[in-house]
Formats: structure tokens, C-alpha cells, sequence
């Protein structure tokens, strides 16, 4: 039985990553489980310059997910090259730099660092919705989008995948535009742009008014846009949002994608990503699949 | 151990909304170092994090207010019930370098650290007073009184000890440290009145958190130059002088 997975060149011992700002460097989860058995480690959203984030409450737990608004903070692309990056390495798992900006410039600049440095993969953050400057927006209109994909494009030789946010106009529209501009595989989705309301204070909770959802309660709807992208693009697709079991990896790659991300699930159990693991494994045997590339959008009609 | 299901042995409301619970574990805590509890099937999605009360014959106390749902389930948990564990985290008190006399403040469920810090403080043969600040019902005292050379309360209601708060009864210079957890209004003023007086103060922090492992950053908490630190990892224990309260 092979859980390999192939993602743009970069091979992956299993299809399950950590996703970007869940996981930290990867150091932080290593005293809880063996960082070698994953197939990829995202690091935390980075930025050229170090950022400092957002002021005020930065989390709020919702029925069957949370909002963040960690708004980026990070100690930016060269820190985390010279810091952080030798230990990730180290882990045995892929290495994927998260890399988010503010400015077309920022990216490349960004993007021309990573390109010198030890990593497998870049991936593409035009999808965060708690910066105010950019980010976000890089997201939301494809024709932005793709002028920031092709930008760093130039920049950076490796493989570089993007990150699309679930708040484009139209992410169909938004994985074809970045495909078209030089993205070789798609992540998808970042989390929703949402909000919650303080009734004692009687105002917004996050200051920044809205926040990002995350957690089960957006796994339907990732799913659906991971269907939608999966039958559209060339590109390997990676799912995410929401997913904390097994059965909701297998939804994801039996949809289309070649590889999931686990973010949110991490805080409910620090080795969560490993009982997925463990539990598609499982399935794989109890089903006589050899290879988990049987599996891979199996469910499409 | 680092995550663990663990069995309920106790679970009991010792004052209004507050809970005192007991769970068999191994782990060797260091006082003012917390877990993050949860029950399994919550229908919240996140643990809780809830500071050790106390840790002896192998076994772990927490004390809890229901605030709620999430807590709300942890208090409707039954002997026998199963709960899963990740910890001991955070940096906790720094016991091991005290000396002479140290003073521990709590406020609310703020108390709930200072038994098992005090009586870690006693074995290592430093002098401990409790100043302990309630709004109306108090807790805990019993085995305060236990632990501590001297405790003294204050209740917001006048209905135990001090009519006011718990800052009222503390005089820093006669520690040579206080420790202090509970309400940001109660730390920025017992942080003022030890900078005043000279003395060292630690204050341990109870922002909301995530991982509790230092990855997701939701607990940050402010520093004096504006830099971001991380209540699960850095802290939950800081050096007063060193947060930007107001942040």
C-alpha cells in the first residue's frame, strides 16, 4: 500500500500537510508526535518584513469552528530563513514557505529570497483575510490575482503553489486565472470572512471588524470548491478547510485533491493529523486500495 | 506525558459556578504551569485551558468556573467519565529561585494556581502568605489557611474577612516577591503598588487560547516594547514590570 503522493515535482511520503498558521515552524508539535511522518509542514504566513499583527482579541471560538485574526504576525522571510527554516528541515517532513504581502513588491522581494533558500515548496498566500493592506484583496479579484502569481512567477524558480481564499467572486474563476499565470498546484480554502459581536460591549469583537473561520463548520463548503476547482484546472488541487477525521481527508481526495491540509483539528488534539492518517491507511486496507492514487477524484461524476 | 485520556475521580461544585475536579495522572507539574482540558465528543471544538490547583498521591486538581458551554460540560462530567489532557504547559512560577518571603495574590478563580504554589514554595522552605480577593462566596481557604504561613481575604461584598479588594490588604514590602493571578485590573494594580515598593512581581495571565503550544499566536499578550508575547509558551507567567497591561 503507497500513501506517496506526488504534488509539482516534490514528492510527499503521505498526502496530509500542516496547514499554514496552525503549526507554527513545526518545532512547537514536536514533543507530540513524530514530525517525520507527515508529508509537509506549511510554516506560518511570512512577510519580508517582520510584522507584529493585530491588537485586540484575536480568537473566538464559534459552534463547530473558530475565528482568527491573527492578522500575519511573523518575523518575516529572512528571520525565518536563517532561524527557523535548518530545524524545519530537519523534521523530515516537505518544507512549504507560506509567503503573504501587502504589496506586489513585497511578494517579490519576498519570493526572490525564498527562491535561495532550502525549501520544497512555496506557497502562494494571496487569500488572508485579517491584513488590511492587500492580502485579502489579492485574493478576491482574479485579474489582481493573477498579476501578483505571475509577478513572483518571475521571481522564484521552485515550485510554487497558491492559496486562494473562499471570499473570491468566483473561485472557479479565481483557480483559472492563477493557473494561467504560472501556479503549479492550488491550495484551497483559506478561511471565510466572517464576524462576531460582543453583546455586553455591544460592538464588534475583533477590531478589525470581521475575522477568519475556520473548523468543521466550513468543511462542506471547502469541499464543494474543491470539486468545483478539481474538475476545472490542470494543476494539482490541496484541500483543506475544516477537515479532522479521516473520512473527511478521503472526501477531499475523493473530490479531486491530490493532497489535503490540516489546520484547525491540530488544536483539538495536538497529533490529530496522524490518527488521519492512520484512519486512511485503514481504510485503504479494508477497501484493497494499493495505491492512494486510485482514490483521487474516485467520486466525481 | 503530553496528551493523555485521563479518568475522572471527582467533580464537585465547591461554590456557586465553581468546580474542583481530580483526575489520576503521572505528571510531574511545575506550580502555576496549566493544561488544556477537554471533554471527549464536546460539542465545543477547543480544550480549555485550566491552570493545576494541585498535584499530590498522583493525582491532578483543577478548579474551574463555569463561564460557559465549554466549561459548562467539563462541570457535567462524572466519575468515571473520560477527559483528555495536553500538558503540563507554560512556564509557571519561578519557585525554584525564591527566597525569604513571598506574597500570593489571587483574585476570583485567579486563586486557583496558589495552593499547589504554595505548598511547592513551603517543601522548598520559603515563607507564604495567601491574600486571596472573592466578589461575595470564597473557596479554597481551608487549604490556604493549610499551606500558607497567613491568609488573608478580601470579598468584593464585605461577607469574608476585607470589605474591598484584595489589593488593599497587600503590602509588597514585606516580600521579596509577589505572585499574583486573577482579573488585568487586579495585576496592573498589584504590579504598581510592588514597583512602588521594590519588589518582584510575576503575573500569570488567562487569555483565551487555541493550541496552547505556541503555534496559532490567538493569546498574545503585549510587552512594554510592543513585542508579542505568547501566553501558552512564554508565559502564563510574566514579570509585571515587563507586560504592557493595557495593551
Amino acid at each position: 500500500m503507497t500513501l506517496k503522493t506526488k504534488l509539482c515535482g516534490v514528492t510527499l511520503k503521505n498526502p496530509l500537510i500542516m496547514a499554514s498558521g496552525t503549526f507554527g515552524f513545526g518545532a512547537e508539535f514536536a514533543e507530540y508526535m513524530d514530525l517525520s511522518a507527515l508529508g509537509g509542514i506549511c510554516s506560518k504566513g511570512l512577510t519580508l518584513h517582520p510584522k507584529q499583527g493585530n491588537y485586540g482579541s484575536r480568537m473566538w471560538e464559534t459552534p463547530a469552528g473558530m475565528m482568527n485574526s491573527v492578522g500575519l504576525q511573523n518575523p518575516g522571510v529572512a528571520c525565518f530563513i536563517s532561524d527557523e527554516l535548518p530545524r524545519m528541515r530537519r523534521s523530515g517532513a516537505a518544507v512549504i514557505a507560506n509567503l503573504g504581502g501587502g504589496t506586489v513588491e513585497e511578494y517579490v522581494e519576498g519570493a526572490r529570497l525564498l527562491d535561495s533558500a532550502d525549501i520544497d515548496l512555496l506557497e502562494l498566500n494571496i487569500s488572508c483575510p485579517n491584513v488590511k493592506e492587500g492580502g485579502a484583496n489579492f485574493g478576491i479579484d482574479p485579474e489582481v490575482a493573477a498579476g501578483v502569481v505571475s509577478a513572483v512567477r518571475g521571481a522564484f524558480r521552485g515550485p510554487m503553489m497558491v492559496k486562494l481564499s473562499p471570499n473570491a467572486h468566483d473561485i472557479v474563476d479565481m483557480a483559472l486565472a492563477c493557473e494561467a499565470a504560472g501556479a503549479d498546484a492550488l491550495s484551497l480554502v483559506n478561511t471565510f470572512k466572517a464576524m462576531a459581536i460582543d453583546i455586553h460591549r455591544r460592538g464588534p469583537v475583533f477590531r478589525n471588524v470581521s475575522a477568519g473561520l475556520s473548523g468543521p463548520a466550513i468543511k462542506p463548503i471547502a469541499l464543494r470548491m474543491v470539486y468545483e476547482v478539481a474538475g476545472a484546472v490542470k494543476v494539482p488541487v490541496v484541500g483543506l478547510g475544516g477537515i479532522a477525521t479521516a473520512t473527511d481527508a478521503l472526501e477531499f481526495i475523493l473530490a479531486g485533491a491530490a493532497a489535503v491540509q490540516i489546520g484547525t483539528a491540530s488544536f483539538v488534539k495536538p497529533d490529530i493529523a496522524l490518527d488521519i492518517l492512520a484512519g486512511i491507511e485503514e481504510y485503504m486496507e479494508r477497501n484493497k486500495v494499493k495505491d492512494l492514487r486510485e482514490l483521487r477524484g474516485a467520486a466525481r461524476l | 506525558m503530553p496528551y493523555q485520556t485521563a479518568t475522572v475521580d471527582e467533580n464537585i461544585e465547591i461554590s456557586p459556578g465553581v468546580f474542583s475536579m481530580l483526575v489520576p495522572c503521572a505528571d510531574r507539574a511545575e506550580a502555576g504551569q496549566f493544561y488544556m482540558l477537554r471533554k471527549p465528543r464536546a460539542s465545543v471544538l477547543l480544550p480549555r485551558p485550566i491552570s493545576v490547583c494541585d498535584l499530590k498521591g498522583g493525582r491532578l486538581r483543577f478548579l474551574y468556573q463555569v463561564v460557559g458551554r465549554g466549561t459548562e460540560e467539563l462541570a457535567a462530567l462524572r466519575p468515571g467519565d473520560e477527559l483528555c489532557l495536553t500538558g503540563p504547559l507554560g512556564n509557571g512560577f519561578p519557585v525554584g529561585q525564591a527566597s525569604g518571603k513571598i506574597a500570593l495574590v489571587g483574585g476570583g478563580i485567579g486563586v486557583a494556581p496558589m495552593l499547589y504554589t504554595a505548598r511547592c514554595l513551603r517543601e522548598l522552605g520559603v515563607a507564604v502568605d495567601c491574600i486571596m480577593g472573592y466578589r461575595d462566596s470564597v473557596f479554597l481557604t481551608e487549604e490556604l489557611g493549610r499551606a500558607a504561613g497567613r491568609l488573608l481575604i478580601a470579598t468584593e461584598s464585605g461577607a469574608h474577612g476585607h470589605k474591598g479588594l484584595v489589593t488593599a490588604l497587600l503590602e509588597p514590602r514585606r516580600y521579596t516577591a509577589v505572585y499574583a493571578c486573577g482579573p488585568t485590573p487586579m495585576l496592573r494594580a498589584v504590579t504598581a503598588l510592588c514597583q512602588k515598593a521594590g519588589t518582584a512581581v510575576y503575573v500569570s495571565l488567562e487569555n483565551k487560547m487555541a493550541c496552547g503550544l505556541g503555534a496559532c499566536l490567538v493569546c498574545a499578550c503585549a510587552d512594554r516594547q510592543g513585542k508579542n508575547r505568547r501566553v501558552c509558551k512564554d508565559g502564563p507567567v510574566f514579570r509585571g514590570e515587563d507586560l504592557d497591561l493595557d495593551a
